[in-house]
Order: C-alpha cells, then sequence, then structure tokens
C-alpha cells in the first residue's frame, strides 16, 4: 500500500546541481482536492545566488493546481533574473503555459397563446393562486433549513452582504422613519385630545401615544414602509439574478440561493426593523410631547411623568417582537417573490409590485395574530 | 466501476408546459470525446443542457452518468454528480455582484483546500488561458459579451471538472478568439481527458474539433441525424448538409 499512498500525496525536492544551478523535482499527485504548499515557501530556497532553474517530473497526476503552482514560480524566477528551463516540464504542461500567456420559423403548438375571455383568465388566476400556498410553504421551509445550516455551523454567513443590508435598511430609512413616525405621533394626540377632553382626562394624550406608538403604531408603520423600500428592492435584486441565470448558476454549483442570498437579508431585517421600531416609537412620542404643550396646554413635566408611568417594559418587548416579525415577513416576501421571478425585465417589476402586497397582507395578518396572542397571554 | 460510457441519454423529452420542445433523444457520450449539439435557433439545445445538468426535469426519460440515473437517484448522490460538470451558460451568467476574480475563485473557495494565494494563482491562469488576463478586478457589466462569455468559460473550468458543458462558446467572439477557444478545448480533452459537450453553430469548430454530434431539427422536434460531422458533411442526412454547408448543398 506504500506505493500506492505515495502516488496519491504530492512530492517536491529541490537540489543544487552546480553552484547557481538548482533543480526541483515534482512527484506525486498534483491536484486541486489536496492540501498543496504554498508556492512561497520556495522563494527562501531561490534567493541563494541562484541563476538558472531546472526541473525533473514524475507526476501521477496534475491538474490546474500544479499549474498555478508553477506559474508562481515562474514569475518569482523572472522577479529574481532566475532563468527557468522549462524543458523538463511534461509537453501538456507547458502548452498550457504558453496558451495562457499567448494572449494576443417553425410551427409552434401546445403554446398558451392568443387571448382568452374573462372567465377564462379569472379561473386561470385562481388556479395559480391556489398552487401558489405550497411554493410559499416549501420557501418558509427552505429559510428555516437555512437558518438550521447556520446555526449548526455547515453555512458560513455572508457578512459583507448583512452589513451592506443593514446600512441599507437602517440609517438610510432613518428620514423616512422620522417623518411618518412624527405625523401618525401628531395624528394620535390629535385624535386623543378630542375624545378625552369630552371626559376631562387631557393628560392620558401621553398614555394614548406612548403605549400606540411603542406597542403597535411604531412597529407597523416601520414594518409597512420596510415593505416599500426593502421588500420590493430584494424582490427586483433577485428577480434581476434569476433573469441572468445567477441563481441557476448558485444551484448547479450544489450552493444554495438561499443560504448565500436570502439568509443575509432575513436576518439583517430582524435586527433592524426592531431598532427602527423603538426609533419610530420616540419620535412619536415626541411629536405627543410638542402638540400636547403647545396646543392643548399640557405641562412638559406632567406630560413627561405620565408618560413614564404609562410605559411599562412590557410594551417595549412587545414592540421589539412585532418590529423583528414583520421584518422577517418583509424580507420572506421579498425573497420569495423575486426567487419566484420570470425571466424577463419586466416578471422583475411584477416581483417588486407583488413582494409589497404580499409583505403588507403578511404584516397585517401577522399584527392580528400577535395582538391576539399578547391579550391572551396578557402582556 | 467506472464504465466506458460516461453519459447516456436516453428518450429524452422536454417540455414547458404542453410545449414539447423536443422529445425521444438518445446518444451517448464517450469518455475524452468532443461532443456536438448543434440545430437552428430556437430547436431546444439549451433546453437538453438544461436537462442535463439538473436544472429542468425532462417530461420523459432521463440521463445517466456513469451508469447511474442522475433524475432519479437520492439527492445527496445528485449532487455528487452536479460536482462532475462545469458548466458555461449561454450568457456567461456571471454573478453580477463579484468581481471576474471572485466569480472563478467561488467554487474553488467552497470545494478545495487550498491556499489564498495559489487559489488567486489558479484564477489568474483560468482566465489568461480564456485571454482575461488582467481583468481580476472587473464587474460582469463592466465587460463586452464575447468577454464574459469567455470569462464564464474560465469559471466553467474553475474545479477542471471531468466533464464540461458549454453553450455557445464561440458565438459572439471574433474569429481568432474562437479559434484560440477550440485549441484551449482540445488542449484541455489532451491533458485531462475531460468530456467535453459543445452547443454551437460555429461551423469551424464543428467541422474542426468534433468527434461525434448530434443534430436537433425544428420541425420534426427530434433529432434527425447522430454521427462525426465530417461524415455528416459527406454523407449524412440531407437537412444536416443543408446546415453544414450554410444552405448551399
Ligand atoms: N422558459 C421557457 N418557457 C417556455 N418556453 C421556452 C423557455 N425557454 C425556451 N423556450 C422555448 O423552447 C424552445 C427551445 O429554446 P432553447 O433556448 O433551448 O433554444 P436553443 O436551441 O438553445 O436556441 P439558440 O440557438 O438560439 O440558443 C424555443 O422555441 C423557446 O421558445
Ligand atoms: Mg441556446
Amino acid at each position: 500500500m506504500a506505493s500506492d499512498r505515495d502516488t496519491r500525496q504530492w512530492r517536491l525536492a529541490t537540489h543544487p546541481l552546480e553552484t547557481s544551478n538548482l533543480e526541483i523535482t515534482f512527484s506525486g499527485r498534483w491536484c486541486l482536492d489536496q492540501r498543496l504548499p504554498s508556492p512561497d515557501d520556495l522563494a527562501p530556497v531561490l534567493k541563494t545566488g541562484t541563476s538558472r532553474l531546472t526541473f525533473k517530473t514524475d507526476l501521477s497526476s496534475w491538474d490546474s493546481a500544479f499549474l498555478a503552482y508553477l506559474s508562481v514560480l515562474l514569475k518569482l524566477c523572472a522577479a529574481k533574473g532566475i532563468e527557468a528551463d522549462r524543458d523538463g516540464l511534461p509537453e501538456g504542461v507547458r502548452h498550457l503555459l504558453a496558451m495562457a500567456a499567448a494572449v494576443p420559423e417553425q410551427k409552434i403548438t401546445g403554446r398558451g397563446g392568443g387571448r382568452h375571455n374573462f372567465l377564462h383568465r379569472i379561473g386561470v388566476a385562481a388556479v395559480e393562486f391556489s398552487h401558489g400556498a405550497p411554493a410559499m410553504l416549501r420557501f418558509l421551509g427552505e429559510i428555516v433549513f437555512s437558518f438550521g445550516r447556520l446555526l449548526s455551523g455547515r453555512v458560513r454567513l455572508r457578512w459583507h452582504d448583512l452589513w451592506w443590508e443593514v446600512e441599507e435598511v437602517g440609517p438610510r430609512a432613518l428620514l423616512i422613519v422620522s417623518v411618518i413616525s412624527f405625523l401618525v405621533g401628531l395624528i394620535l394626540a390629535y385624535l386623543g385630545a378630542d375624545q378625552l377632553r369630552m371626559v376631562g382626562a387631557q393628560i392620558f394624550i401621553a398614555d394614548l401615544v406612548a403605549i400606540g406608538m411603542v406597542r403597535e403604531i411604531g412597529a407597523l408603520m416601520t414594518g409597512i414602509i420596510i415593505a416599500g423600500r426593502t421588500g420590493s428592492a430584494f424582490a427586483a435584486k433577485l428577480g434581476t439574478m434569476q433573469v441572468n441565470e445567477e441563481i441557476d448558476a448558485f444551484r448547479t454549483l450544489g450552493i444554495s440561493p438561499i443560504d448565500f442570498l436570502v439568509l443575509p437579508r432575513t436576518i439583517a431585517l430582524m435586527l433592524m426593523v426592531p431598532l427602527l421600531t423603538l426609533y419610530s416609537g420616540f419620535v412619536g412620542m415626541l411629536a405627543g410631547l410638542l402638540i400636547s404643550t403647545t396646543i392643548f396646554d399640557i405641562g412638559l413635566f406632567e406630560y413627561y411623568n405620565e408618560t413614564i408611568s404609562a410605559l411599562e417594559l412590557k410594551h417595549f418587548a412587545v414592540g421589539l417582537v412585532k418590529g423583528s416579525v414583520y421584518g422577517a415577513m418583509v424580507a420572506y416576501s421579498g425573497c420569495l417573490r423575486g426567487m419566484q421571478c420570470g425571466r424577463s425585465a419586466e416578471a422583475v417589476g411584477e416581483a417588486a409590485t407583488s413582494a409589497v402586497v404580499t409583505s403588507i397582507l403578511l404584516i397585517t395578518i401577522s399584527a392580528s395574530i400577535l395582538t391576539i396572542i399578547f391579550y391572551q397571554l396578557g402582556i | 466501476m467506472a464504465t466506458a460510457v460516461p453519459i447516456e441519454v436516453r428518450n429524452l423529452t422536454m417540455a414547458y408546459g404542453e410545449y414539447v420542445v423536443q422529445h425521444d433523444i438518445s446518444f451517448t457520450v464517450n469518455r475524452g470525446e468532443i461532443f456536438i449539439i448543434m440545430g437552428g435557433n430556437g430547436c431546444g439545445k439549451s433546453t437538453l443542457m438544461r436537462s442535463l445538468i439538473g436544472l429542468q426535469r425532462p417530461a420523459k426519460g432521463t440521463v445517466l452518468y456513469d451508469g447511474q440515473d442522475f433524475w432519479h437517484v437520492e439527492a445527496a448522490e445528485h449532487e455528487r454528480l452536479k460536482r462532475r460538470l462545469g458548466v458555461m451558460f449561454q450568457g456567461g451568467a456571471m454573478w453580477s455582484s463579484l468581481t471576474l476574480a471572485e466569480n472563478v475563485a467561488l467554487p474553488l473557495g467552497e470545494y478545495t483546500n487550498l491556499s489564498p494565494h495559489l487559489i488567486n494563482e489558479i484564477v489568474s491562469f483560468k482566465l489568461a488561458l480564456v485571454g482575461l488576463a488582467g481583468f481580476e478586478d472587473f464587474y460582469p457589466a463592466e465587460l463586452s459579451g464575447g468577454m464574459r462569455k469567455r470569462a464564464g468559460l474560465a469559471r466553467a473550468m474553475a474545479l477542471d471538472p471531468e466533464i464540461l458543458i458549454i453553450d455557445e462558446p464561440s458565438s459572439g467572439l471574433d474569429p481568432l478568439t474562437a479559434r484560440h477557444l477550440d485549441h484551449l478545448i482540445l488542449e484541455l480533452r489532451q491533458n485531462f481527458g475531460t468530456t467535453i459537450i459543445i452547443i454551437t453553430h460555429e461551423l469551424a469548430s464543428i467541422l474542426g474539433i468534433g468527434d461525434n454530434s448530434i443534430f436537433l431539427d425544428v420541425q420534426t422536434r427530434t433529432m434527425i441525424a447522430t454521427g462525426n460531422p465530417k461524415q455528416a458533411l459527406r454523407s449524412g442526412d440531407p437537412r444536416v448538409r443543408h446546415f453544414l454547408t450554410r444552405g448551399e448543398a
């Protein structure tokens, strides 16, 4: 078995022939699937006053890895002014090294086509819709498995993509989130002021705005903004990749596009939407404060104290959980529609639109479910 | 365990929904053979390729690699068989968010234990082989169509695959580059024993490097000839001769 092992391993030997002539012998197997030595290790060997390099080979097999190793070596020689004599190399190797340096109408049947009447189209749309549900569940399952692979360490997270998305969702969305949260806070304050005046309890504006913004509206508004901004962008980006066969290229290599593309986006949104939700809550309360103190004659301190007493940790927790769930819903819808995209520019547009619609639908459904759950739990 | 026939296609029928693109395609590709798939535009060559590489389940029939039924083995084995293939798509299909070097390096980084330095060197070497030395840091969008295509070939060759499947390597390439790629394909076969399936219309390539071929007909939606392209030109089906002489015979 020893000789068998020998032909499966790479071997490298250097011996000086004359004072300035160094001979390198390559033997065994030099292939891509091995742990080959780093060509940098040869630099010190070459240093010692060599002016000529010759090769001897006894290779059982070789591929591009050997060629790459040799080309590093040859570049090193050229840099050091060492003359490398390629005669000792196999003919194929010399050829490939030289090549790398050489640069200088029909009948169509069975296809849809033609316009169908209204009822037909409704029927087709209904059938397609019912086919949509299993596909959505399958995609959900794929994401869950991908998270599993991440947690078990079988998949490396694409940090670069994650940070890019975090920046895209976070800092760049601040302005629009600020504006909308401020206005919604203002609306809430006015709405409350009118109703509460009838019972002479205008100070409860503070409770309404604080709890309303932190618990519900902050997350809802942020979710909807992110659906429009980011969910559509995800769908367009993945859709375009689908058009260019890029996703197919991942699949043929056995690399899961879910791991590579969907996972970082989902994580980015699940992290960032809760933070934006918190921020949105504060901006909303600020608007409430501003309106109450300037228009409804509530004292600054009164308002502040009322807000502090109304807000409990659980409200923040509810807001954060909702933010995270809505973020996940947006990422899921955006990526789903992007991956389902057809192979045309038009399909990319449809995917983006459909992503926003699906996101908002899912956000609303999960908002209702979460509200019922939190109520039942007494949170 | 390796049998003589690495690729066998049996009664393959490919369809998009109800629309049958090609039916009853059967052929075998031997090891180290350069196999040409030819036929008019839209006859289903690219669709056939998608069935060969695992992207599109055939409507009927199957593809065998070394006797293993590609479309009916379990998932892990299916993936392992896919790993033996290197594929170049008709449009290049370079990942647009990665540079050329990153595109070629990605499979190497995923599936080998080589040092980053050696990987970089392999990447540069492969790009040099397709005549793109020095374009390592370009994004695909910054390249011409022909260059993108060659970059696609460099990526397909990244892992020195046993079987290389190339969709129209020479369309959109200048004649000298096309000839350079033909030489490269011959060198790959010669040195690595690579089995190469080429979809092409390029008459010079078909007659110059093809060992064996099939011709897919647009009208009858099936294959009408197999065999050595030079022989087909001399004595084959009149429709194939018509094609190979650009309609002059
Ligand atoms: N995604 C698809 N959905 C429906 N029909 C398709 C699809 N892709 C291709 N077709 C049809 O299948 C047929 C074969 O297409 P294919 O791309 O395989 O042709 P081809 O032989 O590669 O042509 P070319 O020489 O132009 O590359 C064409 O008639 C085309 O209209
Ligand atoms: Mg094609």
